[in-house]
């Protein structure tokens, strides 16, 4: 990375940079599509960002879509920097989301104060099983975690979708839900009538937390060293397999934080299927946000505008939503290829000099 | 090879060598790590380009050589680092490349034929469909000669070969080198070690720092001779440190295997306010003895007694809680994070000491101070302590090693290879604070490759060869001759053994 | 007809084969592209561009065949800027094929919309015909094998055979073996390392590509928003699950395609979602119980200067 030794700028900023870059290089390429598909990417945009930012309820909508993907860009982030890929964010939701669901329902007639926490943990405690799990399965029995992740993501999502199907489906209803959680224990809603809830302000709080964590406690050192270079963790007394297993179970916590803000959040139960992969996006807004929980907290906001003005999008400028996810494909290629990106700097930044 | 000159950066690793050899010898390319040996037959392998001389192969002058070219030629190499593919049998390693067949299809009849063939006439009796993976190393070694045969190589460069062997497997490797001889091959063997070159060389070039110091027939060559040449009259006994105060026993490495085909195992002591030196060529079982001191590696036998307590199953966080102080042999790899700060990087080691790291958090302004003033003391040349230790030269890293690993007062202090890659400032200035330690009663075990470092800082020295240990002296009863002597596999007439 | 019944019955074999023949295609592409040394994720997403490919190419020209032919070319293409993002420009190979797959599910849908003007899903078109091979079909119990299936059965089952006499019997195949292991073993051996991950990974695009197009115009006659269903990274676990080679992905996706047949014609008490998890949780099994023994390629996601 070209600032590492020369510049004195912190390396965040030109990772942030980078990331911006990647942004735009995916924009244009959309465009471009857009333009041989015959649509006219300057309405779509604009539309697009009208139905984002344009009104209370559109930010309400975009800040609502950003939570879970807060969450799950958390989850990557964290793991990564002990040089680990959890890919496994979507089978951990599902589960933090189960859990919290049952835990809810079982406690139905308590009070708040203990139902909603308690819900809230044992999310957190379900995703943190399957992501330490993992991390148990990669120290002790070296077994790359990539094809792990898949594995369990599907086991997991397809055990959920079971419980929900069955034991636990909502007497009467014809879609594959749960029963509705009383509505005492859901997050309060920031905006009525919208979906935004204070689990904003959780994930808020969970960013300030990790990048406390690694900036200044012991635990978030040790993490970041055996990302670095785990040889020279060793000798530095650093035990590595712990730390490893300790990442991925704080990692599948944060994962199953998404679940848990979607079921005690948005829907208020749970329905089979409501994630339409934030476990992999996830990856993306972790990758476009350096890592860094609060570059997180603006790439989830972008990737929850791009989300929310998908609708007025399509209904303006014909475009299927699923443009959205075009441009979060790009976004990811691009972004993670350095390469591309530092070239096309460096060549913009030769014709300035020139 | 004429007039070769090679430099990589600021140094020259061959300075002006001619080197010749007559078609169907065994010629050996004798000296310490350093010397130049493996650089000088890269370049004539065409892996390096020469920055001046030439090369003529049966008299013709070559122009730019390079690995095809060379094999066009007939020269093969067996590097130290067997290019071998695990998953695949002997004869599919060895065809890999070159197999024979049409339209794509590989005639396996065929390769198996012209394989065995050649196995048989040079007696490697080896089994062509046994997967790489399940042979032993002195197998795996033969399957990369042959590779080289079974591509047309009548000059093949041997470059260490028999650094992992076993003794009996190195006898049955010179045994197939003599008998490729007798077919007409002409071979090149670099080494550093004396019985071999002895038993198995029809000339002997010598080279020393880069230079080609010797050319000599076997006949001439006797132990005591070519170790006076490799190693030259250099070495300056400086014993001008004060007399040492020999404290209790700090360190005892006991009954400890450290290659698993040693022929005995390491027993030594270090005290406290001495400097324990040990000297032998790399890949001797220093690494491995590093790391069963520093808790990475084991040992199944014995045991590491620091002040009586048995640390050999001991997790190495244990030596950051007793203080140790650990300059390992490769500094970017073992002892920074080199894309992280100075700061960052004085904490490695430290994160449980309570000074920096009171309940889990870490105290950044003392931390600052410390890495400052430690910056300042041991003369780290660097803009701040917020930049990045891989940016800094490689003096100056390792005297920020040296700075975190000795700032805490040690008791016992591990130097491996310490002044590597360093000039003249840095060594001395490393020495000094070395011999600082020592006189403030720390116990050291010093261990390194260059016999200045050891002669000049040592009390006690011992020399490792293929794991064990030949001798160990007081440093003035060690002579150049004896040493180098010990360091190329040959015992010394009169055993000594200092062990207080 | 009864479960015991069912089971003896030659039925099973069919619509095992039948189940089969999209994992056991991208299976083998997978096995190709991963024993070069390269990891592919993006087997859903190039397998979902080649589905889609796949009703377009017939849409366009009314022909099936060149419906397949597409496909395959779609396929390939994805697979190039797999190649060339984890070649040339040394991409970190995991995030480039979660990458590709939210590309290939986002760039499908939208260009369905462009075509057909709806919303996730294609217009219908024509189908990939049936053969019937005349003597053969005659035999008995056997016969079916041969009266009434899909040209795509044969060609996936000499696919398979190729691929494996590829990979065992020929120059190329040796040295793709040996450079997923060693690439500076392939290397120093005058193989040119990066010409054979290129084709790897093409080749396996230009299969998953093929296995899509059996999923949208052999089984069916269109295409719908994210019809791939998992069966991508069911046919990476067979991949696994096989061993890393030709003969294995296919027993694996027999297998696999095996526990769908009787998921889909018997009753049985077990649920639904519990045997559908089968391919998975046997994966994950092998992978733990035979652990480090497993043969992967040793140099699997490093990039080689």
């Amino acid at each position: 990375m070209p600032f590492k030794h020369k510049n004195r700028m912190p390396p965040v900023v030109g990772r942030l940079l980078y990331s911006i870059a990647a942004i735009a290089l995916s924009l244009v390429t959309a465009a471009v599509v857009m333009l041989i598909a015959g649509y006219a990417p300057v309405k779509a945009f604009g539309a697009m960002l009208n139905g984002a930012f344009g009104s209370a309820n559109a930010v309400a909508n975009t800040l609502s879509k950003s939570i879970p993907l807060m969450f799950t860009g958390f989850a990557f982030a964290v793991a990564n920097k002990a040089g680990i890929f959890n890919i496994g964010g979507e089978g951990q939701l599902y589960l933090g989301a189960l859990a919290s669901t049952v835990v809810a329902l079982a406690l139905n007639g308590l009070p708040r104060i203990i139902v909603l926490p308690a819900a809230i943990l044992a999310g957190m405690i379900a995703g943190g099983f399957i992501g330490g799990l993992i991390g148990f399965i990669k120290a002790r029995l070296r077994i790359n975690e990539v094809i792990v992740a898949i594995m369990l993501n599907y086991i997991v999502s397809l055990f959920t979708s079971y419980v929900v199907n069955g034991p636990m489906k909502a007497a009467g209803s014809m879609t594959a839900q749960s029963e509705a959680i009383a509505g005492t224990y859901l997050f309060t809603k920031v905006i009525p009538k919208s979906q935004l809830t204070t689990a904003l302000y959780l994930g808020i709080g969970f960013a300030v937390l990790i990048y406390f964590l690694f900036r200044s406690t012991r635990i978030g050192f040790n993490i970041r060293a055996v990302g670095e270079n785990p040889e020279a963790a060793r000798p530095a007394g650093i035990n590595i397999p712990l730390t490893t297993i300790g990442v991925m179970t704080f990692s599948g916590m944060l994962a199953g934080m998404a679940g848990v803000t979607e079921v005690l959040g948005k829907y208020g139960r749970f329905i089979d299927g409501f994630s339409p992969g934030f476990g992999f996006t996830g990856i993306a807004v972790a990758v476009l946000g350096a890592n860094n929980p609060f570059g997180i907290l603006l790439t989830s906001l972008l990737f929850g505008a791009l989300e929310a003005g998908s609708m007025k999008m399509s209904y303006v400028a014909n475009v299927s939503t699923n443009m959205v996810m075009v441009i979060q494909g790009l976004v990811i290629l691009f972004v993670a290829t350095p390469e591309i990106v530092g070239q096309l700097i460096a060549r913009r930044g030769e014709k300035s000099d020139g | 090879m004429r007039g070769i000159t090679k430099r990589f950066g600021g140094m020259t690793a061959n300075d002006r060598i001619d080197f010749q050899v007559e078609k169907g010898e065994i010629h050996c390319l004798l000296g310490e790590n350093g010397a130049g040996k493996s650089t000088l037959m890269k370049v004539l392998f065409g892996l390096y380009r020469p920055e001046e001389g030439n090369v003529e192969i049966n008299g013709q002058p070559i122009g730019q050589m390079s690995p095809r070219l060379a094999y066009q030629l007939g020269i093969g190499m067996v590097h130290q680092h067997f290019m071998l593919v695990n998953n695949l049998t002997c004869l599919e390693n060895i065809i890999l490349g070159n197999e024979p067949g049409s339209a794509g299809v590989i005639d396996k009849k065929a390769a198996r034929r012209l394989v065995q063939e050649l196995s048989e006439q040079y007696r490697f009796d080896l089994d062509l469909d046994a997967p790489i993976r399940e042979l032993s190393v002195g197998m795996k070694q033969r399957v990369e000669i042959l590779k080289t045969l079974y591509r047309g190589a009548q000059i093949i460069i041997l470059d260490e070969p028999t650094a992992v062997l076993t003794p009996i497997e190195a006898e049955q490797l010179l045994a197939i080198l003599r008998g490729m001889r007798t077919q007409g091959k002409t071979i090149i063997f670099i080494t550093h070690k004396l019985k071999e070159t002895l038993d198995v060389a029809d000339r002997i070039t010598i080279l020393r720092g880069g230079k080609s110091v010797a050319l000599l027939g076997a006949a001439q060559a006797s132990p005591e001779e070519l170790a006076r040449l490799m190693v030259g009259r250099d070495i300056a006994f400086e014993i001008e440190k004060p007399p040492r105060g020999q404290g209790d026993v700090v360190l005892r490495v006991e009954d400890v295997r450290l290659l698993p085909n040693a022929q005995a195992t390491v027993t030594f002591d270090v005290h406290a306010g001495e400097i324990f030196g040990i000297a032998g060529v790399e890949g001797n079982g220093q690494q491995q003895l590093e790391e069963i001191i520093m808790g990475i590696g084991r040992s199944r036998t014995g045991k590491l007694l620091y002040r009586n307590a048995d640390l050999m199953e001991v997790p190495p966080r244990a030596r950051r809680d007793l203080h140790f102080a650990y300059i390992p042999s490769d500094r970017l790899k073992q002892a920074l994070l080199s894309g992280f700060s100075l700061e960052d990087n004085y904490l490695l080691g430290n994160q449980y000491d309570a000074q920096y790291v009171r309940r889990g958090i870490v105290q950044k302004r003392y931390l600052k101070t410390c890495t400052q003033r430690m910056m300042r003391e041991f003369d780290v040349r660097a803009v701040d302590s917020l930049q990045s230790a891989g940016s800094l030269s490689g003096g100056n890293q390792q005297k920020f090693v040296l700075a975190r690993e000795v700032g805490k007062d040690p008791p016992f202090v591990l130097a491996c290879q310490p002044v590597r890659g360093l000039d003249i400032g840095a060594i001395r200035y490393i020495h000094s604070v070395l011999l600082r330690l020592r006189g403030e009663g720390a116990a050291i075990l010093l261990i390194s490759a260059e016999l200045t470092d050891i002669f000049q800082l040592s009390d006690t020295v011992g020399v490792l060869y293929k794991g064990e240990m030949m001798d160990i002296r007081k440093a003035e009863d060690f002579d150049t001759q004896t040493i180098s002597l010990l360091m190329a596999g040959k015992k010394g007439e009169e055993p000594h053994a200092v062990q207080a | 007809m009864d479960n015991l019944q069912y089971i003896f019955s030659f039925n099973i074999v069919l619509t095992t084969l039948r189940f089969a023949i999209p994992l056991a295609l991208a299976a083998v592409g997978a096995t190709i592209c991963e024993r070069s040394g390269i990891i592919n994720l993006g087997v859903e997403g190039m397998m979902l561009i080649g589905a889609f490919g796949g009703v377009l190419g017939t849409h366009m020209s009314g022909s099936p065949w060149f419906g397949v032919l597409f496909s395959i070319l779609c396929g390939g293409a994805m697979g190039l800027i797999h190649a060339v993002l984890s070649i040339r420009f040394k991409t970190n190979q995991t995030v480039s094929g979660v990458g590709i797959n939210i590309l290939a599910q986002g760039l499908t849908v939208v260009l369905a919309r462009v075509v057909w003007h709806t919303d996730g899903i294609s217009g219908t078109v024509a189908q990939l015909p049936n053969v019937s091979v005349p003597l053969l079909k005659d035999i008995p119990v056997i016969g079916a094998l041969f009266a009434d299936q899909s040209p795509f059965l044969y060609l996936m089952l000499l696919i398979v055979f190729a691929a494996w006499f590829v990979m065992y019997r020929t120059k190329a195949g040796l040295r793709l073996r040996a450079i997923g292991d060693h690439p500076q073993a392939a290397s120093t051996a005058g193989i040119d390392v990066k010409k054979y991950r290129y084709l790897a990974v093409v080749i396996c695009g230009m299969l998953c590509g093929m296995a899509g197009a059996y999923l949208s115009i052999v089984q069916n006659n269109l295409f719908v928003n994210n019809m791939v269903a998992g069966r991508g990274f069911m046919a990476l676990a067979a991949n696994i699950f096989g061993g890393w080679n030709p003969l294995g992905s296919f027993l694996a996706s027999l297998l696999f395609a095996l526990a769908q047949a009787i998921r889909i014609n018997l009753s049985l008490p077990i649920p639904d979602q519990f045997v559908q998890m089968v391919p998975y949780a046997l994966t994950l099994l092998v992978l733990i119980g035979v652990g480090r023994k497993a043969k992967a390629p040793e140099a699997s996601g490093e990039p080689i200067d």
